[in-house]
């Protein structure tokens, strides 16, 4: 099966140690957003990054083990302070 | 479809009429506002910045649960994005309803949910003109 691509969005401090809001992740098929993170991780840039953030698909809060398909938006998402 | 964020100072009397209604005993404003504590130091504002386009649903997805739970509420809200002074609201929630008891339920969940789950960040700017991030907690999905 082809490889699959997911857009990565990073936001607050992760986009600043990134230096950079989003990026383009190439993945095989069947990955899932655990796997996304993980190669998000292997960055340089990435110590910042804590082995958990939240993380979302398409604009809503998913699991690790939540599978990915090709064109999905992928936000890792750092502790929020809204309110 | 309702605008949650704002970049502009919200407008409470804006949202108040938006849940007005004949039907109401009771309405409840929460005001979430910026402030300054002596072991903050000199923050003069907070930035606040959001991924937008989960934010906008998501805090729509958070008010529509309360609506499920409290039906004959009226609830609407607006969070502020950008700089935000010292004393200023960075979010303010309208409930009204029939009866006081969800008013006040309603309004206590929406700023319970939006705090645990809007994907919102603030970042705090002091008087020396440094500006740090500022811990949150770690986000959550639906109960």
């Amino acid at each position: 099966m082809p490889d699959i691509r997911v857009q990565v969005r990073l936001f607050a401090s992760y986009a600043e140690a990134a230096g950079r809001d989003r990026m383009d992740v190439v993945l095989r098929a069947g990955a899932t957003a655990a796997d996304c993170l993980a190669a998000v991780r292997a960055a340089p840039w990435a110590q910042r990054v804590p082995p958990g953030p939240a993380l979302a698909i398409n604009r809503r809060y998913a699991r690790g083990d939540a599978p990915l398909h090709d064109g999905d938006e992928v936000a890792l998402i750092p502790p929020v302070a809204g309110g | 479809m309702r605008e949650w964020l704002t970049e502009r100072a919200i407008d409470v009397a804006e949202l108040l009429a938006a849940v007005a209604a004949d039907g109401n005993g009771g309405t409840v404003v929460f005001l979430g506002t910026v402030r300054r504590s002596a072991e903050d130091g000199d923050v003069e504002a907070i930035e606040y910045s959001a991924y937008r386009e989960m934010a906008e649903p998501e805090l729509g997805r958070i008010v529509a649960e309360a609506l499920a739970q409290w039906p004959g509420a009226r609830i609407v809200l607006q969070h502020r994005l950008g700089v935000v002074p010292t004393g200023e609201a960075s979010l303010v929630i309208a409930a009204a309803a029939p009866h006081r008891a969800d008013a006040y339920a309603a309004s206590r969940f929406v700023i319970e949910e939006t705090k645990r789950r809007a994907p919102i960040w603030k970042k705090e700017r002091l008087a020396s003109g440094r500006a740090r991030w500022v811990e949150g907690r770690p986000a959550g999905g639906e109960r």
